[in-house]
């Protein structure tokens, strides 16, 4: 399936996306700027940190509500954006439901799990759980200890790049995983994007790499290059200066809607935005040193 | 040489003395990484680094990182995983000691990184809690690093993200926090520890070129001194020459 035709089938306006869940790694930058580019409005974005993406939705309009950790832009600082629609409602006002990364983790497992809530021993005392929709304090029924319940949250789709899929929605996923698992099977459905298509005997071969059953999967879209500027552990490293120069680029409102033309709206697809990077700033990030793990035997 | 040192060198030098060998560290970003990878070279090479991203590592990362999740830091970890992992291991007791910075602290240990201003209309929104919170409730030893400017350190923040000692005293256990709390909070001007008893701020060091009426300031609290305040010392030379290593363009020590 395209990556134009999944979004345009799973993510409705009004949707709540879980989106960068490994955290600074494997962000699928691509969903996110063909969110935009079919210009969705009325979004939920719900994640732990987000480098940037968030950022973006946001200060294209996308967004109605964050239920996040955090919001910004790691190596650079604040998120312009973010603080342009948070203070001053531009260009819209959003709703935000503040979690930590820990807390949001526990409202997806909830969810995961068909449950109304997990206990939380973090965040007791802290502003975050005031006049929160999504926590109140409790005591523990065994030991009478202070806790917040934290409610949980499915999302209706969850988006996950991966290193590599198959056509039916089996797929591996490697380096650090963050709360991916927990969003994808919180998740009314998920939304692979894939480096690279494999067969489905080859991702088999390893099914402990594995994170959710492949039934559970709506869509898998061949999308080289989706996480550009952040990581793919084995394919390409993060492009550090491509997060500076849009933190200086989206400073003002007038920068941030050159911005997105330059690299969103002026653009078809990923492989035209790859193409606009420059081949050499693509290459050079793809000079990898080689650390293949072990391989395992499954003998039986 | 001393008065070539930047504010940052002296804070990284001071936050990998907070870091004892054996430790379980919860790294987090920033000066607190370079400050991890320099203990790990130098007092303590036996701790182990804890990255909510879900990594585990027992050696530093064989290149310099602008966050947890760069390549570099995936290969050659001793555990690579999820986030609930990393949280099990602050929530059980087992994290020593853990690192967050924040735009502003108050006099007990309560750390703002959420919204300057009133919530609802909101003057500066900061970008929010990341892990910190989970941190600042769960580990044993909380290791806080932030600018010193008059503005930030506060009387009360606007916004606790990140829980301290909350009103001070006993105030932790009655909200239901597990004991731990702020050690120190590190700042471009001083060392702070915490009283026993109040759960107070008190100056134990001021950095190379600074005072205490200096601190003093830029303190928005009245400034509570410890009896044997000293200067910080300061980087040695091989801590000096490790940490322009780790940070060869001075991109975390030297910038700003």
């Amino acid at each position: 399936m395209s990556l134009a035709e999944a979004v345009r089938r799973f993510v409705p306006d009004g949707a709540s996306v879980a989106m960068g869940t490994c955290l600074e790694s494997m962000i699928p930058f691509a969903a996110g700027h063909e969110l935009i580019r079919q210009r969705r409005r009325d979004l939920t974005l719900i994640g732990p940190i987000s480098d940037i993406l968030f950022d973006q939705l946001i200060g294209a309009g996308c967004v109605a509500r964050i239920q996040a950790a955090w919001v910004g832009n790691v190596s650079a600082g604040l998120g312009h954006a973010y603080r342009r629609a948070a203070e001053g409602g531009q260009p819209r006002s959003i709703t935000v439901e503040d979690y930590s990364n820990y807390t949001i983790s526990l409202a997806l497992l909830a969810g995961a799990h068909g449950l109304p809530f997990m206990p939380s021993r973090s965040g007791a005392g802290s502003d975050m759980s005031r006049a929160h929709r999504g926590m109140i304090e409790m005591t523990s029924p065994f030991d009478g200890a202070k806790l917040l319940a934290v409610r949980a949250l499915r999302p209706d789709v969850a988006i996950v790049a991966v290193q590599r899929a198959d056509p039916e929605g089996g797929a591996h996923l490697w380096g650090n995983l963050g709360i991916t698992e927990e969003a994808g099977l919180a998740a009314e459905r998920i939304i692979l994007l894939a480096e690279d298509i494999a067969s489905e005997a080859m991702i088999r071969s390893d099914p402990n790499r594995v994170l959710f059953p492949a039934f559970l999967v709506d869509a898998v879209v061949h999308c080289p290059g989706a996480c550009h500027p952040s990581p793919v552990q084995g394919f390409y490293r993060r492009d550090h200066p491509f997060f500076a120069e849009y933190h200086a680029a989206t400073r003002t409102v007038d920068g941030m809607r050159a911005w997105l033309d330059q690299w969103i709206y002026g653009l078809p697809d990923r492989a035209a935005y790859l193409s606009a990077l420059g081949g050499d700033r693509w290459n050079r990030l793809r000079q990898l040193r080689p650390a293949p793990a072990a391989p395992v035997d499954y003998a039986w | 040489m001393p008065g070539d040192v930047a504010p940052g060198e002296v804070m990284v030098a001071a936050a990998a003395r907070e870091i004892h060998d054996g430790d379980v560290v919860f790294v987090g970003m920033r000066l607190p990484l370079i400050a991890f990878r320099l203990a790990k070279l130098t007092h303590a090479p036996r701790a182990y680094g804890v990255f909510e991203n879900g990594l585990v590592r027992g050696v530093p990362s064989p290149e310099a990182l602008f966050t947890m999740s760069d390549t570099p830091n995936v290969v050659g970890a001793h555990m690579c995983t999820r986030l609930a992992l990393a949280m099990a291991l602050l929530g059980r007791g087992r994290v020593d000691v853990g690192f967050i910075g924040g735009a502003e602290v108050d006099r007990f240990g309560n750390v703002n990184s959420s919204y300057i201003g009133p919530r609802e209309r909101t003057d500066v929104k900061l970008p929010g809690s990341g892990g910190a919170c989970d941190i600042a409730s769960l580990a044993k030893r909380l290791l806080i690093i932030m600018a010193h400017e008059r503005h930030r350190l506060k009387p009360a923040v606007d916004y606790i993200t990140s829980p301290g000692y909350l009103r001070g005293g006993d105030d932790r256990r009655a909200r239901g926090l597990p004991e731990g709390g702020p050690a120190a909070l590190i700042t471009t001007l001083g060392v702070f520890g915490f009283d026993s008893q109040t759960r107070e701020a008190v100056l134990r060091s001021y950095h190379v070129g600074g005072s205490i009426d200096h601190v003093r300031e830029q303190t928005g609290w009245p400034l509570r001194v410890s009896p044997d305040v000293r200067e910080t010392p300061p980087p040695t030379p091989e801590e000096l020459q490790l940490i322009r290593a780790l940070d060869p363009d001075g991109f975390w020590t030297r910038a700003g």
